[in-house]
């Protein structure tokens, strides 16, 4: 697909939404509530958070209200586009019993579902997920859906968090691909606009029913040393060698002790990661037996029951689930699904709530293990 | 089939589970067209005799009698399901636990010696076989629906042992202590509630009592770093759970 981009004023925005609306979509994306930017299905483009932004730590995360009506010059919050396209509860079917047996419907069909504001993180999420859930002969019923009928209007990142390393997981702040339409948010003295490009035939037939100028040479320019900035302002990093080597060989540190003292195997880390797929099936039924629902849900390799075989649960200590979640994410997920299942965003360090960061018990394991490699005879 | 009957019994408690029951508005009568309701003095003065296929227990064991009473009530009961902090936890009569109850019942009846309590309260489990516990001050009666009604069909009930924070993040909740720096039990305790506290910005107090292995002792440091004194983390771990939290590690 051919980008050519076009320069849309902020002011055209409800245009966009109406555009999408009337292409039979439903519209989530960005929206300020209970002190975070939260994904919700918005009415219109007011909702955005226009001059916010946000400053974020491990298990830290605060707004602010910036100097501009920038409305994407924040980092991602704790929601991704997982939530939309792979939901926290879905119903896989309902059965009602009938004179002659069981009648069974499921599972529902999805809305159309435009997503505004998609970070790169989240486009390298979806290409995760899409290998995961919806490549091979069974490809998972609801993801699937929801994700032939999406709409991606990405956003370049500007404004890295603190806690972002996409640069380091093969990424970057620039969508390169996986959207409709990506725009790189500029707000500055020349007013608050959007310099954009299609992604695929539908976003190049959004565009044209809106009032797209010609970006011209300074633009653009602007808009990719916005974007270089923002690489250049990442700070954090993965350690520079193969990490699923790395975890491999750490099998045994006792850093993973250390990292249980802290970790209270509360699951926030797998929820609010962009790639952690892993559900659970719930059997509901009403009191009178006639009507039943099996429900799915997000699971986390840090509940007991995740692990539980005949006999009991087989990661029992806070130390094996921790493992199992970083050497799933930065090691095994290579030879499962042949590629890293970290896409660098940071919402597990920021959400955190005892603030643990992956990235630095990735360096302390690294460490860990050239002063084992360092070591001349075993101790 | 005969219609399985269901008994309502009560121990030290202040009602409030078996109040849940009576709160289910909309299922109640289809509750009482699927279980004949044998017992239930918070509902109807009737009283059908036992045995009885289905006993909620609510309260703790606080008296010598009450030690008796329950060993009865379950060898009466097919199903065993006890409900609350009291009754799964000794509920918060059990701070009596590690102080002197003599001394308390003097400061509060002119004549303490017509008493005849134990020195402790404990959970129903730790004087019979208990088939399944519902937690939470008071219960929840999404819980509770799902316990009876799986019954009903002969199937395990889902009842999770995992972190409220599951429940948080599902309901996408923003995270009180990230994106407020407010103190929250959630990590530590045990879901069923669906993250009621956090849904209207406040911490999670710890009603459900621990999760299935709670790292209390990270928590502790946590809510110290949020500003909380000792003290007061040691109150929140002893409020209505406290010999569950106690035996957790807190
Ligand atoms: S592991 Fe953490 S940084 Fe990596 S994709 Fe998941 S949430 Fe983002
Ligand atoms: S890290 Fe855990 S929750 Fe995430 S995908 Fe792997 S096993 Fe599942
Ligand atoms: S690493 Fe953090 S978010 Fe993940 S389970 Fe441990 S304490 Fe919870
Ligand atoms: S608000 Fe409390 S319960 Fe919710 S995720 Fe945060 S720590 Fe967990």
């Amino acid at each position: 697909m051919p980008e050519s981009a076009g320069l849309l004023d902020a002011t055209e925005l409800p245009r966009l939404f109406d555009a999408l609306r009337e292409r039979g979509y439903t519209v989530v994306g960005p929206t300020v509530r209970d002190g975070a930017i939260m994904l919700a299905e918005l009415g219109s483009a007011a909702e955005l958070p226009y001059g916010w932004g946000v400053v974020t730590g491990a298990g830290r995360y605060r707004l602010h209200r910036r100097s501009d009506t920038a409305a994407f010059a924040n980092s991602a919050g704790p929601q991704s586009i997982k939530d939309i396209l792979h939901p926290p509860r879905a119903r896989l079917w309902s059965a009602d019993r009938t004179a002659d047996g069981v009648t069974t419907t499921g599972p529902d069909r999805p809305p159309r579902y435009a997503v505004i504001g998609a970070r790169p993180c989240d486009l390298a999420a979806m290409a995760v997920l899409d290998r995961v859930l919806s490549a091979g002969a069974y490809p998972e019923p609801i993801y699937t859906a929801r994700r032939d009928g999406v709409f991606v209007v990405a956003v370049d990142c500007t404004e890295p968090a603190a806690t972002c390393f996409c640069t380091s997981m093969g990424g970057g702040p620039a969508a390169t691909g996986g959207f409709d339409l990506a725009m790189t948010e500029l707000a500055d003295a020349d007013g608050h606009r959007f310099v954009v490009r299609a992604g695929s035939p539908a976003g190049a037939e959004v565009l044209s029913a809106l009032c797209v100028r010609a970006a011209g040479p300074r633009a653009e320019s602007e808009a990719r040393a916005a974007v270089a900035a923002a690489a250049d302002a990442i700070t954090r990093s993965m350690p520079d060698e193969s990490l699923p080597d790395l975890l491999t060989g750490a099998r045994e540190s006792p850093h993973w002790a250390d990292v249980a003292d802290r970790c209270l195997t509360c699951g926030n880390c797998t929820m609010v990661c962009p790639t952690c797929f892993c559900t659970t099936t719930e059997d509901v039924a009403d009191l009178t037996g006639e009507h039943a629902e099996r429900w799915r849900r997000w699971d986390s390799c840090f509940d007991l029951d995740f692990s539980y075989v005949h006999g009991g649960s087989v990661r029992r200590s806070g130390e094996s689930r921790y493992r199992q979640w970083m050497s799933h994410k930065l090691g095994n997920w290579q030879a499962q699904f042949g590629s890293s299942g970290c896409v660098g965003c940071g919402r597990c360090i920021a959400w955190c709530p005892a603030g643990i960061d992956i990235t630095e018990e990735a360096a302390a394991l690294s460490a860990w293990r050239r002063s084992e490699r360092a070591q001349p005879c075993p101790p | 089939m005969t219609t399985p009957t269901l008994a309502v019994w009560k121990f030290a408690s202040c009602d409030g589970c078996q109040l849940s029951l009576l709160d289910c508005e909309d299922e109640l009568l289809e509750v009482a067209g699927r279980l004949r309701i044998a017992r239930f003095l918070e509902a109807t003065r009737q009283v059908l005799p036992g045995p009885y296929d289905v006993s909620l227990v609510e309260g703790s064991i606080t008296t010598p009698d009450d030690a008796e009473r329950i060993r009865k009530i379950r060898e009466m009961s097919g199903t065993l399901v006890t409900i609350g902090a009291c009754a799964t936890a000794g509920g918060i009569q059990a701070l009596r636990n590690h102080a002197d109850v003599t001394e308390f019942a003097s400061m509060i009846y002119p004549r303490p010696d017509y008493l005849s309590t134990l020195a402790t309260s404990t959970p129903i489990a730790a004087h019979v076989d208990v088939d399944y516990e519902l937690h939470g001050c008071p219960v929840d009666r999404r819980q509770l629906l799902e316990v009876i009604g799986a019954l009903l069909a002969g199937r395990k009930p889902n009842i999770p042992a995992h972190s409220v924070c599951f429940e948080c993040k599902q309901r996408h909740n923003v995270c009180v202590v990230v994106a407020h720096g407010t103190p929250c039990l959630g990590p530590v305790t045990r879901a069923g509630c669906g993250a009621l506290c956090p849904a209207v910005g406040r911490g999670c107090y710890g009603c459900f009592g621990p999760a299935e292995t709670p790292n209390t002792a990270a928590e502790a440091a946590l809510l110290i770093g949020a500003g909380m004194s000792a003290d007061d983390v040691h109150r929140a771990y002893r409020t209505f759970n406290s010999a569950a939290w106690e035996e957790a590690g807190s």
